[in-house]
Protein backbone atom coordinates (compact mmCIF):
# COMPACT_ATOMS: atom_id res chain seq x y z
CA UNK A 1 0.00 0.00 0.00
CA UNK A 2 0.98 3.33 -0.44
CA UNK A 3 -0.59 6.64 0.44
CA UNK A 4 0.49 9.83 -0.41
CA UNK A 5 1.38 11.57 2.80
CA UNK A 6 -0.97 14.53 4.14
CA UNK A 7 0.53 18.19 2.81
CA UNK A 8 1.56 20.61 5.48
CA UNK A 9 -0.23 23.92 5.56
CA UNK A 10 1.20 26.79 7.50
CA UNK A 11 0.27 27.29 11.38
CA UNK A 12 -0.54 30.77 10.35
CA UNK A 13 -1.04 33.58 12.60
CA UNK A 14 -3.24 32.26 15.52
CA UNK A 15 -0.71 29.22 16.36
CA UNK A 16 -0.86 30.01 19.82
CA UNK A 17 -4.49 29.42 20.49
CA UNK A 18 -3.93 25.34 19.81
CA UNK A 19 0.10 25.37 20.59
CA UNK A 20 0.96 27.56 23.44
CA UNK A 21 -0.19 24.80 26.22
CA UNK A 22 3.18 22.80 25.57
CA UNK A 23 5.36 25.43 25.66
CA UNK A 24 8.48 24.54 27.21
CA UNK A 25 11.24 26.84 27.61
CA UNK A 26 13.43 24.51 30.53
CA UNK A 27 14.04 21.69 28.46
CA UNK A 28 16.28 19.97 30.81
CA UNK A 29 13.86 20.13 34.20
CA UNK A 30 15.70 20.48 37.23
CA UNK A 31 17.34 16.89 37.94
CA UNK A 32 18.84 16.30 34.33
CA UNK A 33 22.50 15.83 34.37
CA UNK A 34 25.07 18.07 31.83
CA UNK A 35 26.39 21.60 31.15
CA UNK A 36 23.59 23.93 31.37
CA UNK A 37 22.96 26.63 28.99
CA UNK A 38 20.61 29.71 28.65
CA UNK A 39 20.16 29.46 24.55
CA UNK A 40 18.77 33.43 23.37
CA UNK A 41 18.01 34.56 19.35
CA UNK A 42 16.06 35.95 17.09
CA UNK A 43 14.05 34.81 14.12
CA UNK A 44 14.30 37.28 11.50
CA UNK A 45 12.96 37.61 8.06
CA UNK A 46 13.84 38.94 4.42
CA UNK A 47 13.50 42.16 5.91
CA UNK A 48 15.80 42.13 8.50
CA UNK A 49 12.40 42.09 10.50
CA UNK A 50 11.77 39.82 13.50
CA UNK A 51 9.31 37.53 13.39
CA UNK A 52 6.84 37.87 16.07
CA UNK A 53 4.38 34.90 15.42
CA UNK A 54 6.89 31.59 14.84
CA UNK A 55 7.50 29.27 17.32
CA UNK A 56 10.50 26.87 17.20
CA UNK A 57 10.70 23.26 18.50
CA UNK A 58 13.61 21.65 19.97
CA UNK A 59 14.46 17.70 19.87
CA UNK A 60 17.32 16.73 21.72
CA UNK A 61 19.55 13.70 23.15
CA UNK A 62 20.58 13.63 27.14
CA UNK A 63 23.76 14.67 28.42
CA UNK A 64 24.99 11.11 27.88
CA UNK A 65 23.76 11.49 24.20
CA UNK A 66 20.42 8.97 24.66
CA UNK A 67 17.22 9.74 22.84
CA UNK A 68 14.19 9.07 25.08
CA UNK A 69 12.86 7.40 22.32
CA UNK A 70 12.08 3.32 21.66
CA UNK A 71 13.94 3.46 18.59
CA UNK A 72 17.07 4.41 20.51
CA UNK A 73 18.62 1.26 21.24
CA UNK A 74 22.14 2.19 22.79
CA UNK A 75 23.14 1.30 26.07
CA UNK A 76 23.23 4.60 27.86
CA UNK A 77 21.49 5.97 30.86
CA UNK A 78 17.53 7.25 30.61
CA UNK A 79 16.87 10.16 32.76
CA UNK A 80 12.82 9.43 33.46
CA UNK A 81 12.40 13.02 33.83
CA UNK A 82 14.27 14.03 30.57
CA UNK A 83 11.49 14.52 27.64
CA UNK A 84 14.15 16.40 25.33
CA UNK A 85 11.22 18.12 24.13
CA UNK A 86 10.76 22.23 24.15
CA UNK A 87 8.67 24.40 22.46
CA UNK A 88 9.71 28.30 22.42
CA UNK A 89 7.07 30.97 20.44
CA UNK A 90 9.33 34.15 19.48
CA UNK A 91 7.99 37.10 21.37
CA UNK A 92 7.24 40.85 20.04
CA UNK A 93 10.90 41.63 18.70
CA UNK A 94 10.99 38.04 17.01
CA UNK A 95 13.18 36.65 20.05
CA UNK A 96 13.23 33.33 21.87
CA UNK A 97 14.74 31.96 24.40
CA UNK A 98 15.40 28.28 26.08
CA UNK A 99 17.33 26.88 28.30
CA UNK A 100 19.03 23.39 28.61
CA UNK A 101 21.85 20.66 28.74
CA UNK A 102 24.41 20.57 26.01
CA UNK A 103 23.28 16.77 24.49
CA UNK A 104 26.10 13.55 24.53
CA UNK A 105 26.85 12.57 21.13
CA UNK A 106 24.53 10.27 19.50
CA UNK A 107 25.61 8.04 16.36
CA UNK A 108 25.08 9.25 12.87
CA UNK A 109 26.46 7.61 9.47
CA UNK A 110 28.50 4.78 9.08
CA UNK A 111 28.34 4.43 13.68
CA UNK A 112 30.68 7.41 13.80
CA UNK A 113 29.37 10.09 16.35
CA UNK A 114 27.77 13.10 15.75
CA UNK A 115 28.95 16.05 16.97
CA UNK A 116 26.64 17.60 19.94
CA UNK A 117 23.46 18.91 18.06
CA UNK A 118 19.99 20.08 18.48
CA UNK A 119 17.38 19.17 16.03
CA UNK A 120 15.79 22.64 15.51
CA UNK A 121 11.76 22.21 13.51
CA UNK A 122 10.59 26.23 12.99
CA UNK A 123 7.21 26.98 12.52
CA UNK A 124 5.27 30.38 11.55
CA UNK A 125 2.51 32.38 9.24
CA UNK A 126 3.89 32.64 5.80
CA UNK A 127 5.74 29.01 5.78
CA UNK A 128 3.85 26.38 3.80
CA UNK A 129 5.63 23.84 5.69
CA UNK A 130 7.83 23.58 8.70
CA UNK A 131 11.92 23.96 8.37
CA UNK A 132 14.38 22.10 9.55
CA UNK A 133 17.84 22.85 11.04
CA UNK A 134 20.21 22.14 13.67
CA UNK A 135 22.18 24.07 16.57
CA UNK A 136 25.83 23.01 17.30
CA UNK A 137 27.22 24.47 20.17
CA UNK A 138 30.76 26.66 20.05
CA UNK A 139 34.34 25.39 21.34
CA UNK A 140 33.24 21.93 20.53
CA UNK A 141 36.31 19.83 18.47
CA UNK A 142 33.90 17.63 17.32
CA UNK A 143 32.05 20.21 15.10
CA UNK A 144 34.85 19.77 12.52
CA UNK A 145 34.19 16.13 11.91
CA UNK A 146 30.72 16.08 12.10
CA UNK A 147 28.98 13.96 9.01
CA UNK A 148 26.22 16.41 8.59
CA UNK A 149 28.04 19.69 9.27
CA UNK A 150 30.48 18.60 6.66
CA UNK A 151 28.16 18.18 3.61
CA UNK A 152 27.32 22.28 4.28
CA UNK A 153 29.66 24.50 2.31
CA UNK A 154 32.25 25.85 4.46
CA UNK A 155 31.01 29.56 4.49
CA UNK A 156 27.91 28.97 5.57
CA UNK A 157 28.44 26.49 8.52
CA UNK A 158 29.04 29.42 11.11
CA UNK A 159 25.28 29.78 10.80
CA UNK A 160 24.67 26.34 12.47
CA UNK A 161 26.84 27.05 15.56
CA UNK A 162 25.69 29.09 18.52
CA UNK A 163 28.11 31.97 19.89
CA UNK A 164 29.24 32.39 23.26
CA UNK A 165 27.72 35.03 25.30
CA UNK A 166 28.93 34.41 28.72
CA UNK A 167 29.70 30.87 30.44
CA UNK A 168 26.71 29.60 29.95
CA UNK A 169 25.07 31.95 27.70
CA UNK A 170 24.97 31.16 24.13
CA UNK A 171 23.07 32.92 21.11
CA UNK A 172 22.34 31.98 18.01
CA UNK A 173 20.04 33.20 15.28
CA UNK A 174 17.53 31.83 12.83
CA UNK A 175 17.83 34.76 9.69
CA UNK A 176 15.52 33.02 7.14
CA UNK A 177 17.51 35.16 4.26
CA UNK A 178 20.33 37.31 3.08
CA UNK A 179 23.68 37.46 3.79
CA UNK A 180 23.75 35.25 6.66
CA UNK A 181 20.71 33.03 6.01
CA UNK A 182 20.59 29.46 8.18
CA UNK A 183 21.33 26.72 6.73
CA UNK A 184 18.43 24.50 6.29
CA UNK A 185 17.93 20.62 5.71
CA UNK A 186 15.51 18.22 3.88
CA UNK A 187 15.70 15.07 5.42
CA UNK B 1 25.00 2.37 11.83
CA UNK B 2 26.64 0.16 14.70
CA UNK B 3 25.61 1.89 17.87
CA UNK B 4 21.94 1.92 17.81
CA UNK B 5 21.23 -0.44 15.28
CA UNK B 6 18.43 -2.89 15.58
CA UNK B 7 19.21 -6.23 14.24
CA UNK B 8 17.26 -5.43 11.15
CA UNK B 9 19.13 -1.90 10.99
CA UNK B 10 17.45 1.57 11.32
CA UNK B 11 15.31 2.60 8.51
CA UNK B 12 14.86 5.74 7.18
CA UNK B 13 11.91 7.61 6.17
CA UNK B 14 10.40 7.96 2.53
CA UNK B 15 10.48 11.21 0.83
CA UNK B 16 7.66 13.10 -0.17
CA UNK B 17 5.67 12.28 -3.34
CA UNK B 18 6.82 15.01 -6.39
CA UNK B 19 4.10 17.77 -6.27
CA UNK B 20 2.26 16.63 -2.66
CA UNK B 21 4.28 19.24 -0.65
CA UNK B 22 4.01 23.08 -1.47
CA UNK B 23 6.92 24.79 -1.84
CA UNK B 24 8.46 27.40 0.34
CA UNK B 25 8.10 30.32 -1.84
CA UNK B 26 4.52 30.26 -3.42
CA UNK B 27 4.10 33.79 -4.45
CA UNK B 28 0.42 33.66 -4.42
CA UNK B 29 0.46 33.43 -0.86
CA UNK B 30 2.14 36.57 -0.18
CA UNK B 31 3.80 36.48 3.28
CA UNK B 32 5.96 32.96 1.25
CA UNK B 33 8.50 35.50 -0.21
CA UNK B 34 10.06 36.89 2.71
CA UNK B 35 9.91 34.15 4.72
CA UNK B 36 11.59 30.87 2.51
CA UNK B 37 15.10 30.22 2.11
CA UNK B 38 16.67 31.68 -0.80
CA UNK B 39 19.89 29.42 -0.49
CA UNK B 40 19.32 25.25 -1.59
CA UNK B 41 18.36 23.17 1.29
CA UNK B 42 21.06 20.73 2.35
CA UNK B 43 19.93 17.03 1.79
CA UNK B 44 21.87 14.93 4.82
CA UNK B 45 21.21 11.09 5.52
CA UNK B 46 18.81 10.59 8.29
CA UNK B 47 20.37 9.42 11.26
CA UNK B 48 18.87 8.46 15.10
CA UNK B 49 18.63 12.44 15.11
CA UNK B 50 15.78 12.37 12.72
CA UNK B 51 14.16 9.18 13.18
CA UNK B 52 13.72 9.89 17.05
CA UNK B 53 10.95 12.10 18.29
CA UNK B 54 9.26 13.45 21.28
CA UNK B 55 6.64 10.70 22.87
CA UNK B 56 3.61 11.96 24.32
CA UNK B 57 1.28 10.21 26.85
CA UNK B 58 -2.11 9.95 28.34
CA UNK B 59 -0.32 12.23 31.12
CA UNK B 60 -0.18 15.15 28.75
CA UNK B 61 -4.23 15.05 28.02
CA UNK B 62 -7.62 14.95 29.46
CA UNK B 63 -10.51 13.28 28.27
CA UNK B 64 -11.85 16.01 27.89
CA UNK B 65 -9.37 17.94 26.18
CA UNK B 66 -11.25 16.79 22.90
CA UNK B 67 -14.56 18.22 23.02
CA UNK B 68 -13.80 22.02 22.48
CA UNK B 69 -17.87 22.50 23.09
CA UNK B 70 -17.94 21.99 26.73
CA UNK B 71 -14.91 24.44 27.90
CA UNK B 72 -17.18 27.17 29.14
CA UNK B 73 -20.16 27.50 30.94
CA UNK B 74 -22.78 27.83 28.07
CA UNK B 75 -22.57 26.64 24.77
CA UNK B 76 -21.04 28.13 21.61
CA UNK B 77 -22.91 29.18 18.92
CA UNK B 78 -22.89 27.31 15.64
CA UNK B 79 -23.05 23.73 13.98
CA UNK B 80 -22.02 21.19 15.87
CA UNK B 81 -19.75 18.56 14.04
CA UNK B 82 -17.78 15.68 15.17
CA UNK B 83 -14.52 15.71 13.55
CA UNK B 84 -12.87 11.82 13.27
CA UNK B 85 -10.64 9.74 11.64
CA UNK B 86 -7.29 7.44 11.79
CA UNK B 87 -4.09 8.70 11.79
CA UNK B 88 -1.91 6.30 9.31
CA UNK B 89 1.71 6.00 7.31
CA UNK B 90 2.29 6.40 3.84
CA UNK B 91 2.42 2.43 4.39
CA UNK B 92 -1.35 2.12 5.41
CA UNK B 93 -0.51 1.38 8.65
CA UNK B 94 -1.90 3.12 12.03
CA UNK B 95 0.15 5.72 13.42
CA UNK B 96 -1.24 4.65 17.59
CA UNK B 97 -0.84 7.08 20.92
CA UNK B 98 0.02 9.72 18.87
CA UNK B 99 -0.55 13.62 19.65
CA UNK B 100 -2.81 15.44 17.79
CA UNK B 101 -3.56 19.49 18.18
CA UNK B 102 -6.31 21.06 16.76
CA UNK B 103 -7.17 24.86 16.88
CA UNK B 104 -9.77 27.22 15.02
CA UNK B 105 -12.08 29.97 14.86
CA UNK B 106 -15.43 30.49 16.13
CA UNK B 107 -18.85 30.45 14.08
CA UNK B 108 -18.13 33.56 12.96
CA UNK B 109 -14.98 33.36 11.29
CA UNK B 110 -13.04 34.81 14.48
CA UNK B 111 -10.08 33.57 16.94
CA UNK B 112 -9.80 33.96 19.71
CA UNK B 113 -5.95 35.83 19.80
CA UNK B 114 -5.08 39.72 20.29
CA UNK B 115 -4.09 40.15 16.75
CA UNK B 116 -7.07 38.98 15.07
CA UNK B 117 -8.94 42.71 14.20
CA UNK B 118 -11.82 41.20 12.14
CA UNK B 119 -14.84 42.93 12.96
CA UNK B 120 -16.84 39.91 13.40
CA UNK B 121 -18.27 38.75 17.24
CA UNK B 122 -16.04 36.87 19.43
CA UNK B 123 -17.84 34.07 21.10
CA UNK B 124 -17.68 34.31 24.64
CA UNK B 125 -18.29 30.57 25.04
CA UNK B 126 -15.32 29.50 22.39
CA UNK B 127 -11.98 29.01 22.61
CA UNK B 128 -10.92 27.15 20.04
CA UNK B 129 -8.27 24.37 21.33
CA UNK B 130 -8.64 21.04 21.60
CA UNK B 131 -5.90 18.01 21.59
CA UNK B 132 -5.91 14.13 22.10
CA UNK B 133 -4.24 10.74 21.76
CA UNK B 134 -5.07 8.43 18.82
CA UNK B 135 -5.93 4.93 20.34
CA UNK B 136 -4.22 1.84 19.31
CA UNK B 137 -5.85 1.59 15.61
CA UNK B 138 -4.77 5.41 15.13
CA UNK B 139 -8.36 6.68 15.62
CA UNK B 140 -9.12 9.63 16.93
CA UNK B 141 -12.03 12.36 17.32
CA UNK B 142 -13.19 15.90 18.48
CA UNK B 143 -16.06 17.84 18.78
CA UNK B 144 -16.04 21.28 17.64
CA UNK B 145 -18.09 23.67 16.13
CA UNK B 146 -18.32 24.14 12.41
CA UNK B 147 -15.75 27.12 12.00
CA UNK B 148 -16.28 30.48 10.05
CA UNK B 149 -15.13 31.64 6.95
CA UNK B 150 -13.16 35.34 7.68
CA UNK B 151 -11.40 37.54 5.43
CA UNK B 152 -7.80 38.06 5.36
CA UNK B 153 -5.29 40.52 3.40
CA UNK B 154 -3.17 38.36 1.28
CA UNK B 155 -4.78 39.96 -2.02
CA UNK B 156 -8.34 41.67 -2.94
CA UNK B 157 -11.50 40.40 -1.18
CA UNK B 158 -9.38 37.50 0.12
CA UNK B 159 -11.34 34.88 2.27
CA UNK B 160 -10.23 31.74 3.67
CA UNK B 161 -12.24 28.97 3.20
CA UNK B 162 -13.44 27.11 6.65
CA UNK B 163 -10.91 25.14 8.08
CA UNK B 164 -9.22 23.67 11.27
CA UNK B 165 -5.41 23.47 11.92
CA UNK B 166 -4.07 20.03 13.00
CA UNK B 167 -0.71 19.08 14.62
CA UNK B 168 1.12 15.86 15.02
CA UNK B 169 3.87 14.42 15.65
CA UNK B 170 4.32 10.91 14.40
CA UNK B 171 6.40 8.47 15.69
CA UNK B 172 9.34 10.78 15.10
CA UNK B 173 11.39 13.97 14.09
CA UNK B 174 10.48 13.35 10.50
CA UNK B 175 7.01 12.34 10.58
CA UNK B 176 5.85 15.94 12.49
CA UNK B 177 3.08 17.60 10.49
CA UNK B 178 1.07 20.51 10.08
CA UNK B 179 -1.76 21.09 8.15
CA UNK B 180 -5.47 21.83 7.70
CA UNK B 181 -8.63 20.58 7.46
CA UNK B 182 -11.27 21.88 5.17
CA UNK B 183 -14.47 21.05 4.60
CA UNK B 184 -16.32 19.23 1.37
CA UNK B 185 -17.79 21.44 -1.19
CA UNK B 186 -16.65 25.11 0.31
CA UNK B 187 -16.25 27.31 -2.84
CA UNK B 188 -13.68 28.92 -1.42
CA UNK B 189 -10.84 26.34 -1.92
CA UNK B 190 -10.23 27.40 -5.36
CA UNK B 191 -9.23 30.67 -4.51
CA UNK B 192 -7.36 30.11 -1.50
CA UNK B 193 -3.13 29.83 -2.26
CA UNK B 194 -2.51 27.90 0.78
CA UNK B 195 -5.02 25.13 -0.41
CA UNK B 196 -3.50 25.39 -3.91
CA UNK B 197 -0.39 25.57 -3.16
CA UNK B 198 -0.37 22.04 -3.30
CA UNK B 199 0.11 21.21 -6.59
CA UNK B 200 -1.01 17.69 -7.38
CA UNK B 201 -5.06 17.20 -7.27
CA UNK B 202 -4.98 14.23 -5.27
CA UNK B 203 -2.94 15.56 -2.76
CA UNK B 204 -4.92 18.41 -1.94
CA UNK B 205 -8.09 16.84 -1.87
CA UNK B 206 -6.77 14.75 1.36
CA UNK B 207 -7.17 17.99 2.85
CA UNK B 208 -10.55 18.03 2.28
CA UNK B 209 -13.15 16.03 4.98
CA UNK B 210 -16.11 14.10 3.99
CA UNK B 211 -19.00 14.46 5.33
CA UNK B 212 -19.60 11.34 7.50
CA UNK B 213 -23.17 9.60 8.13
CA UNK B 214 -22.02 7.15 9.97
CA UNK B 215 -20.36 9.49 13.01
CA UNK B 216 -23.17 11.98 12.23
CA UNK B 217 -25.37 11.77 15.79
CA UNK B 218 -29.06 12.39 15.15
CA UNK B 219 -30.24 15.53 16.43
CA UNK B 220 -27.18 16.46 17.85
CA UNK B 221 -23.73 17.04 15.72
CA UNK B 222 -22.42 16.42 11.61
CA UNK B 223 -19.99 14.06 11.13
CA UNK B 224 -16.75 14.96 8.86
CA UNK B 225 -14.17 12.15 8.50
CA UNK B 226 -10.59 13.41 8.02
CA UNK B 227 -7.96 10.99 7.54
CA UNK B 228 -4.16 11.67 8.26
CA UNK B 229 -1.06 10.35 6.39
CA UNK B 230 2.12 10.73 8.06
CA UNK B 231 5.28 9.62 6.44
CA UNK B 232 6.02 6.17 6.60
CA UNK B 233 9.27 3.95 6.63
CA UNK B 234 11.33 3.03 3.84
CA UNK B 235 11.02 -0.78 2.84
CA UNK B 236 14.85 -1.29 3.51
CA UNK B 237 16.98 -0.37 6.21
CA UNK B 238 19.14 2.67 5.59
CA UNK B 239 22.98 1.11 6.03
CA UNK B 240 23.63 -2.03 6.46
Amino acid sequence: MSLYASANQTVGPYLHIGLNWLVTRNIAGPKAAGERFTIEGRLVDGDGVGVNDGLIEVWQANSHGKYPHPEDLQKKPLESEFRGFGRVPTDAKGAFRFTTIKPGRVPGPGGRLQAPHLVITVFMRGMLKHLATRMYFPDEPANTDDAIMKLVPPSRRGTLVARRKAKSRLEWNVILQGKNETVFFDF
Amino acid sequence: MKSGASPKGLRGYRRPHPGTQPQYNYPPYVSTQKRCPTQPLVLPPQTLSEITGPVFGYGDVKPTDNDLTRQHKGDPVGERIIVSGRVLDENGKAVPHTLVEIWQADSAGRYRHKTDQHNAPLDPNFSGAGRTLTDAEGRYRFVSIRPGEYPWRNHYNAWRPAHIHFSLFGPAFLTRLVTQMYFPGDPLLPYDPMFCSIENEAARNRLVSLFDWESTIPEQALGYRFDIVLRGREATPMEK
